[in-house]
């Protein structure tokens, strides 16, 4: 019983951390689904968003005016990306995009430390890293707030991500978009302006991942390689499907966490590093269009 | 004016293919490698260990990079987790096995790299383009994990850092960095040679072909698997060497952290500034991605005196370098490379262009 208990405190525990990987694999779809960029610049645009925030407030902005205030930031870092480094590459080839994005990271990275500096900051949200007591009690299994919170997070960002591109107008232009950009130009949606806004959104998706990240683990430079983490999520999912990225996510965080405790002693521990990229790559072999993602992939 | 081919005839077909077929170029390679085995009589110990022994180094990596993503087209996320192998390889080689000759244990190290390499490459036989570059991660990952975790790889040391074994060949002791850039120079000319040739050979041009247009290369009889996997595996054996060379010649130590993904990233912005496909844009990006530091430093001293915040300036750095990468891509996506090539057109017409 005790045994299976722990288990479960594991699987619990690994799931719901694999949706905070969900929560900054949702900001490579936005961008991949609406525009064919892989954004590699998204962990970057997270720790920027984070950084800024905690700067905003270390400045004197009490939390609810530093919110706004920080997605405005965002929503301008996201319009100024889109406006200087992929309009002049539209219509290049994927890997001259992704090697953009990638430069796009070291400069943003760079302004954020410019802007901030290097030190470790705290980030409180009232909600902390601490088992919930009632679970606790009763069950005697532990499990996070700050995951459970996490978890209600990014559901909703889901559903409202969902809703935006399935009842809006500008939803339906963001899925005409990514289908095919020349015919949705012909038929009068305004290409640049739906770039833009999914750039922005983009932003403020980060924002919310940052927050949650930066809640748990302190707002540092590390939070960059939250991202990479976010890339075996986005393999698995499939790159343009917003519901595949929760699943997987959800995989990539119990598979990381059951693998590291039940397997990783055999190895003398570490292995949640790579673990996710090994399941990733399996996953490509098998099924290399991710569990939800379009079947649009040249097979070779 | 200086480089017209006029009056220049080859009459047989040894010389239609041979290397360099115009004379300007033989001329001005074998000044180029003189020059090069002469500069230890006139650069400092600084210049030789701090700058031309790592732009060898790097720029063979960068080519090794190249090769398969200039020329088979496979993105690849990885060449610093190869470069790891090929330096602990090599550390192993001379430590394991007694009066193993140098040159020796760095060709082995890159054999093994390349071993490594076909593994991870498998992937390309079922994906492409980002998901490869997503799974190349993987091997970048793991690689460090492993020879940072199994204890027999570092022989056991608990400080992490090792310091590498002298470089003896043929009994003499390769200490002095003038002596070291020689070892290097020999070994990256005679590499680079051996890529020219391959890239324009047989091997390079169904590399190309696979690039192009793999479906078209298969219909033609090229087999993918093998053009791949071949690719991969002699990418990675530079990759292997450059490691070998960058832990024994500069660094002097063999640590799994000096090999992290930022160092496959300078790497990939190397080809990517010198220009994909071509052997030449592997040196002059080498060049410029380390010489931007080096310059940075003289202006911000220049700028600031001499109280200039470090992480202000490695900040800095930063924001230039992806801006540079940002501006290689939209003003000039075939990178220096072209811009050289440009020269020699103009030069070619000089001072008559009309």
């Amino acid at each position: 019983m005790e045994d299976f208990r722990f288990f479960i405190e594991v699987l619990v525990g690994g799931l719901l951390s694999g949706l905070m990987y969900s929560l900054v694999a949702l900001g490579f779809v936005l961008i991949y689904k609406a525009s064919g960029v892989f954004n590699f610049a998204q962990g970057s645009m997270v720790f920027l968003a984070v950084l800024s925030f905690v700067g905003f407030m270390e400045l004197g902005l009490p939390f609810w005016a530093a919110l706004p205030v920080t997605i405005g930031m965002m929503v301008l870092v996201g319009m100024a990306t889109e406006r200087l480094v992929l309009r002049p590459l539209v219509g290049q080839s994927d890997t001259t995009l992704l090697m953009a994005t990638i430069g796009l990271a070291f400069i943003i990275e760079g302004v954020a430390q410019i802007a901030w500096g290097v030190d470790v900051r705290r980030l409180d949200l009232g909600i902390h890293d601490e088992p919930i007591m009632w679970l606790a009690d009763n069950f005697e299994i532990l499990i996070s707030q700050l995951d459970i919170a996490a978890g209600i997070v990014a559901g909703l960002m889901v559903v409202a991500l969902a809703l935006l591109f399935s009842r809006t107008k500008v939803g339906r232009g963001l899925r005409a978009v990514a289908d095919d950009p020349a015919a949705a130009l012909s038929i009068g949606i305004p290409l640049s302006h739906i770039w833009m806004l999914v750039w922005a959104t983009a932003g403020v998706v980060a924002l919310v991942a940052g927050m949650l990240w930066g809640a748990r683990s302190g707002v540092q430079f590390a939070l960059v390689l939250v991202a990479l983490k976010a890339l075996p999520v986005l393999i698995i999912g499939g790159f343009t499907s917003v519901p595949g990225v929760i699943v997987a996510g959800l995989i990539v965080g119990a598979t990381e966490k059951v693998a590291e405790v039940y397997i990783g002693p055999y190895f003398g521990g570490g292995i949640e590093g790579w673990a996710p990229y090994m399941l990733a790559v399996l996953f490509l072999l098998v099924r290399p269009e991710g569990l939800f993602g379009e079947k649009i992939i040249r097979r070779v | 004016m200086f480089y017209r081919e006029a009056g220049q005839f080859h009459t047989s077909y040894a010389q239609d293919t041979q290397l360099f077929p115009l004379r300007q170029d033989r001329v001005g390679m074998a000044i180029t490698l003189l020059a090069a085995f002469a500069l230890p009589a006139v650069a400092n110990d600084y210049w030789l260990s701090a700058i031309l022994i790592p732009w060898l180094i790097l720029a063979l990596v960068a080519l090794g990079q190249n090769i398969l993503m200039g020329y088979a087209g496979q993105l690849s996320l990885g060449s610093a987790g190869f470069m790891a192998v090929g330096a602990f390889a090599c550390y192993n080689f001379i430590l394991r096995i007694d009066g193993i000759p140098f040159v020796l244990a760095v060709l082995l190290s890159g054999v093994c790299a390349a071993i490594i390499g076909i593994v991870f490459g498998l992937p390309s036989l079922r994906i492409r383009g980002l998901y490869l570059a997503v799974a190349t991660l993987a091997s970048q990952f793991f690689i460090v994990w492993a020879l940072d975790k199994f204890g027999w790889f570092k022989n056991y040391d608990t400080s992490g850092v090792i310091t590498t074994q002298p470089i003896i060949i043929f009994g003499h002791n390769f200490a002095t960095p003038a002596e070291k850039y020689w070892v290097v120079l020999v070994i990256v000319a005679v590499l680079t040679l051996l890529a020219k040739n391959l890239a324009r050979g047989s091997v390079g041009r169904a590399w190309m072909a696979v690039r192009d247009m793999d479906v078209a290369a298969e219909v033609m009889g090229l087999s993918l698997l093998r053009t791949k996997l071949q690719a991969f595996a002699i990418s990675s054996f530079y990759c292997g060497v450059g490691g070998a060379l960058f832990a024994f010649a500069y660094l002097q130590t063999v640590e799994p952290s000096a090999f992290t993904i930022d160092l496959s990233f300078r790497i990939l912005f190397m080809v990517i500034i010198g220009g994909l496909g071509t052997i030449m844009g592997s040196f002059l990006g080498a060049a410029f991605i380390l010489l931007i530091p080096v310059f940075l430093n003289i202006v911000f001293h220049a700028a600031f005196g001499h109280h200039v915040d470090s992480t202000l300036t490695s900040a800095l750095e930063q924001v230039i370098f992806g801006a540079t990468i940002i501006a290689f891509l939209i003003l000039e996506p075939l990178g220096l490379a072209r811009l050289w090539q440009l020269t020699k057109e103009r030069l070619r017409l000089w001072p008559f262009s009309h």
